[in-house]
């Protein structure tokens, strides 16, 4: 019998927790410290893919994520030590993708031959602004100069280069923002992540917004605005919107994303990180300890739940309604153990908002926008 | 037996926040009234809502023992009452039963309104009054200011003003002597037939009933039988004793003395704020100024869950118990499902027994606007009572309808004077009088009830920053042009919502409705039209414009938890609104719609 998580595959993502400085809009786990046993945690990591392979024996992994924090600062050998790990442990797709998080200066840049040797096939550059004022705001530590530099050498050691970028900054115009995605997008790239700025609470920005410090946000109708010009823009360059915030030339998509938005397996190790295992048939959410150095001690690392078929119900059509491939809805079925309510499908189709068929449902181009009120139509009681 | 001369009664007169129950307590506490051990702040206050908003609702009393400077020992009673305008008739018996106020004025603050409206009470009570400024250690205190003020605007003498920080402990002492120098004893006659005001009641579990009494002449001891005069019911009076603030028995109460009686009573509703107590065979005057509960402002209450509608009966019920001036009845809405129909004093009152269904049996409430009784006269001569506008029958059938009225007095300074009246005008006010006491005006207003029951009292307060005081009586009924106006959201009526106006304000009325309903809404995924109508007529219309952008620019593997646990909590967030058709309106609405800016 086939489980669920396989129409979604299986990866294994990895948390970096260090970062060289904190990002005022950034809510991850990343922590500031002013030196790293390497040899520590490569070691960690390593029993930590040993541990989890025991339960997962036997099944194909189709990709590895290096995320962060900032793992572009981890030293090549240990992310060689984990790609080895890795090799041994389970069996791996003739195209594993194994994608590094790196920003975008020139000390890292001058790592990239090393990480490619480490196995590292794809980066995902933090460029986030193409003008140094706004990086500065940003918090950002390099240069619009910089960062492109950067990039250049990634293309020329790297198969695959992806960029962020954010927008929606403080004072932004809807014709900069227009100006400067051109001109990312004319660098000639396959995959973009294009995120507009949320300010998330327990972040340096989170709490000048909270006092009414942090000035210039766009409001509702400019972010709808933004959020439409970067669709038509993108899909004038040929990189059409294949999730919410991310955009590919056709077959380039992001392989180890697809696998949470098509509610597959993962394996989250690292300070903080999050799984979804399937172990004895029961799909399980992990949740490793945040605190580095609570992690690498190594006792009470993680902590396992059980999910519910309406959790998994939930969760698979909140990540999958984010691609513009949309969901089955019979597998929605299946784990929730009934169907989705057809008056309320058809309020959201009579508003603009959903297209269905037998086998699959998506959100229309005005669906994404209000992606969060379609899930809340369609999950009521 | 503490002779007539050593007995001290007395009340304490101030505005919210002036330290009446810190120096409530720091008395209690300097007297040794209450041991160390057991000291908590605001000992007076019990209930939680009291604590929180500082104010008291239910009369508290104390006896405190005390040995003055001339080495005599003398009984002190305090009785501390509510101060807001709901309960102006329970403030008025409760300084009938003392004979002095201590008048308590935040030296940094001055005299506030509430301040005057009790002390009014006081003047009208024929109390001494001993003037305190309190808060001496603050800063920003001008006690010369304060005492001047004192004389200007209440007219009494302040030069001796005592100079309190109750924070402190300063003049604690010289209070505790003014009381006794000051104050007079009360009268009494030990030999005559019993009588005794019921000056406060409430329900206790295991006792029944407890009734604050004063003696005014007599003896009521344990044992007796006595008759409370309003309904002629007879009691057994099983127990006899004193606050210390705790229960304290005793064998009997002579002539000047505060205490309580229990007596087997199993509903408050029996005993009414005010009545005369006397022995059972005895025939007696009854005292002044009785007059039963009445409520004059009426909502709805339905929970917001609908499950428990049964547990709100079971609370409403207990609440009663213990209140006999609410009142309740079934209600259903077609929007809002099974609720009551329940009636209090006025707002404040309204606000109270909300807040305890909600905190004490922890029950979620949608409150409808608040109304007023009128009166519907029919073509067929017949007329009925309407609570709720939402009874309203067929206008066509309609001969005419009645609305209460009132007699309002309003001091202010003179300062204010202009904004107070035009407050009063744009409340369909009709001015009977006016005149000055020095710097203040006192104008007196006929004005519909209606008017008056949301929001006027705030209102008045912030045109006046606070230095107006506003008392009212309930005068009759009479016609005006009345009719029911309904909100329509998303073409859908809500009961809940409707309300009766004056046909001259309802386009006013109705604008301003339908705008602060398109503030409390939440934007949907689709445009709503709000509307306000009288019939089949619209007379106001806003729209509330789709929402454009609700989506989550990240969602990854580790988001995948919290997002989830998001969306549950918002689902549960939804439960607190009430779904009209396909628009949700959050419950707040229900009652912030209907307070009027301007």
């Amino acid at each position: 019998m086939t489980e669920d998580w396989e129409a979604g595959g299986f990866g294994l993502y990895l948390h970096w927790p260090f970062c060289a400085a904190k990002c005022p809009y950034c809510d991850f786990n990343s922590h500031v410290t002013a030196s790293v046993d390497h040899d520590a945690w490569s070691k960690a990591f390593v029993s930590e893919i040993e541990r989890v392979g025991a339960l997962t024996k036997g099944r194909v992994l189709h990709s590895v994520f290096f995320g962060g924090g900032t793992p572009s600062l981890m030293a090549p050998s240990t992310v060689g030590a984990i790609m080895d790990a890795i090799q041994r442990t389970w069996p791996t797709a003739n195209d594993l993708e194994v994608t590094l998080e790196a920003n975008p200066t020139s000390v890292e840049a001058g790592k990239f031959s090393d990480f490619r040797s480490a196995g590292i096939n794809r980066v995902s550059m933090g460029i986030q602004a193409l003008n140094d004022g706004d990086l500065r705001k940003l918090g950002r530590m390099h240069n619009a100069a910089e960062a492109l530099a950067a990039f250049d050498v990634a293309r020329k050691t790297f198969e695959r280069v992806s960029f962020d970028l954010m927008y929606g900054r403080q004072n932004q115009s809807l014709s900069q923002w227009e100006m400067e995605l051109k001109q990312a997008l004319d660098l000639g790239l396959d995959h973009v992540s294009l995120y507009q700025l949320t300010i998330e609470p327990g972040t340096v920005f989170g709490d000048r917004y909270k006092v009414g410090k942090l000035r210039g946000l766009p409001d509702d109708d400019l972010s709808a605005d933004m959020y439409a010009l970067t669709q038509d823009i993108c899909a004038d360059h040929n990189m059409p919107r294949y999730e919410v915030s991310n955009h590919a030339a056709y077959g380039a998509e992001s392989r180890h994303n697809k696998i949470y938005w098509r509610y597959g397996d993962y394996v989250g190790i690292g300070p903080g990180a999050h799984g979804r295992l399937t172990l004895d048939g029961i799909r399980t959410a992990t949740d490793q300890v945040r605190m580095p150095t609570a992690w690498l001690s190594g006792v009470d690392r993680e902590r396992q739940e059980s999910l519910s078929g309406m959790d998994q119900a939930v969760e698979f059509l909140m990540m999958g309604l984010r691609l513009t491939d949309g969901v089955d809805p019979a597998r929605y079925e299946r784990l929730a153990g009934q169907a989705l309510s057809g008056s309320r499908i058809a309020d959201l189709q009579n508003m603009g908002l959903l297209t269905a068929t037998k086998d699959k449902i998506s959100v229309t181009n005005q669906g994404f926008t209000l992606l969060n009120g379609v899930l809340r139509t369609l999950l009521e009681d | 037996m503490i002779p007539l001369s050593h007995i001290r009664n007395f009340s304490i007169v101030a505005h919210i926040d002036h330290g009446k129950s810190t120096l409530a307590d720091r008395l209690i506490q300097s007297t040794n009234t209450v041991s160390e051990r057991d000291m908590k702040a605001q000992l007076l206050d019990s209930m939680d809502i009291e604590r929180e908003r500082g104010i008291t609702i239910k009369a508290n009393t104390v006896r405190i023992d005390y040995t003055a400077a001339n080495g005599e020992a003398y009984v002190l009673n305090l009785i501390d009452t509510p101060g807001h305008v709901d309960f102006a008739y329970e403030v008025s018996r409760s300084m009938r039963a003392v004979e002095g106020s201590l008048l308590v004025v935040d030296a940094s603050q001055g005299v506030e309104a509430q301040t005057l409206a009790n002390v009014y009470h006081a003047i009208d009570a024929d109390h001494e009054i001993v003037p305190i400024l309190n808060k001496i250690d603050l800063p920003a205190a001008d006690c010369d200011r304060v005492a001047e003020q004192i004389e200007d605007v209440i007219g009494i003498d302040a030069s001796g003003a005592i100079q309190v920080s109750a924070k402190t402990g300063q003049g604690i002492t010289e209070t505790l002597e003014a009381i006794v120098e000051h104050l007079p004893a009360p009268k009494g006659d030990p030999d005559a037939p019993l009588k005794a005001m019921l000056v406060d009641s409430w329900y206790d579990s295991y006792l029944g009933v407890i009734v604050l009494v004063r003696i005014i002449d007599g003896r009521l001891k344990k044992g007796e039988k006595v008759k409370f005069l309003s309904n002629n019911t007879v009691h057994h009076v099983d127990r006899i004793g004193v606050f210390r603030p705790e229960m304290q028995v005793v064998d009997s109460l002579g002539p000047g003395e505060i205490g309580f009686l229990t007596a087997s009573i199993k509903q408050v509703r029996d005993t009414r704020v005010g009545d005369t107590i006397t022995h059972e065979r005895q025939n007696v005057e009854p005292l002044p100024g009785f007059k039963p509960a009445q409520p004059v402002v009426f909502c709805g209450l339905f929970p917001v869950d609908s499950n428990e509608f049964e547990d709100l009966r079971d609370a409403i019920d207990k609440l009663a118990l213990n209140d006999a001036s609410f009142s309740f009845e079934m209600e259903t809405s077609a929007a809002l499902g099974f609720g009551f129909r329940c009636g209090f004093l006025g707002l404040l009152h309204l606000e109270v027994i909300r807040d305890r269904i909600e905190r004490e049996y922890d029950i979620e409430l949608i409150t409808t606007a608040p109304s007023v009784i009128y009166h519907v006269y029919e073509r067929d001569g017949s007329m009925t009572e309407l609570h709720n506008p939402a009874d309203m029958p067929d206008p066509s059938t309609i001969d005419h309808v009645e609305e209460p009225r009132i007699k309002a007095t309003i001091l202010v300074p003179d300062e204010y004077l202009g904004d107070v009246l035009k407050l009063c005008q744009e409340r369909r006010g009709i001015q009977m009088d006016l005149t000055y006491a020095g710097s203040r005006a006192m104008t007196v207003y006929d004005l519909p009830l209606n008017e008056v029951v949301f929001d006027f009292y705030d209102r008045l307060k912030s045109v006046t920053k606070g230095y107006a005081s506003f008392d009212y009586q309930l005068t009759g009924y009479r016609e005006d042009n009345l009719v029911k106006m309904s909100i329509l959201v998303n073409d859908e009526p809500v009961d809940a919502l409707s309300m009766m106006v004056h046909r001259d304000r309802a386009e006013m009325r109705g604008r301003a409705m339908v705008e602060k309903l398109k503030d409390l809404i939440p934007r949907h995924m689709f445009k709503i039209p709000i509307q306000a109508a009288i019939g089949g007529k619209v007379i106001a219309r806003e729209t509330l414009s789709a929402m454009r952008k609700d989506v989550t620019a990240k969602c990854y593997g580790g988001d995948a938890t919290r997002k989830r646990k998001l969306l549950d909590k918002q689902k549960a967030g939804k439960k607190k609104m009430r779904q009209f058709g396909k628009v949700d309106i959050p419950q707040e609405a229900f009652i912030s719609a209907l307070k009027m800016d301007s």
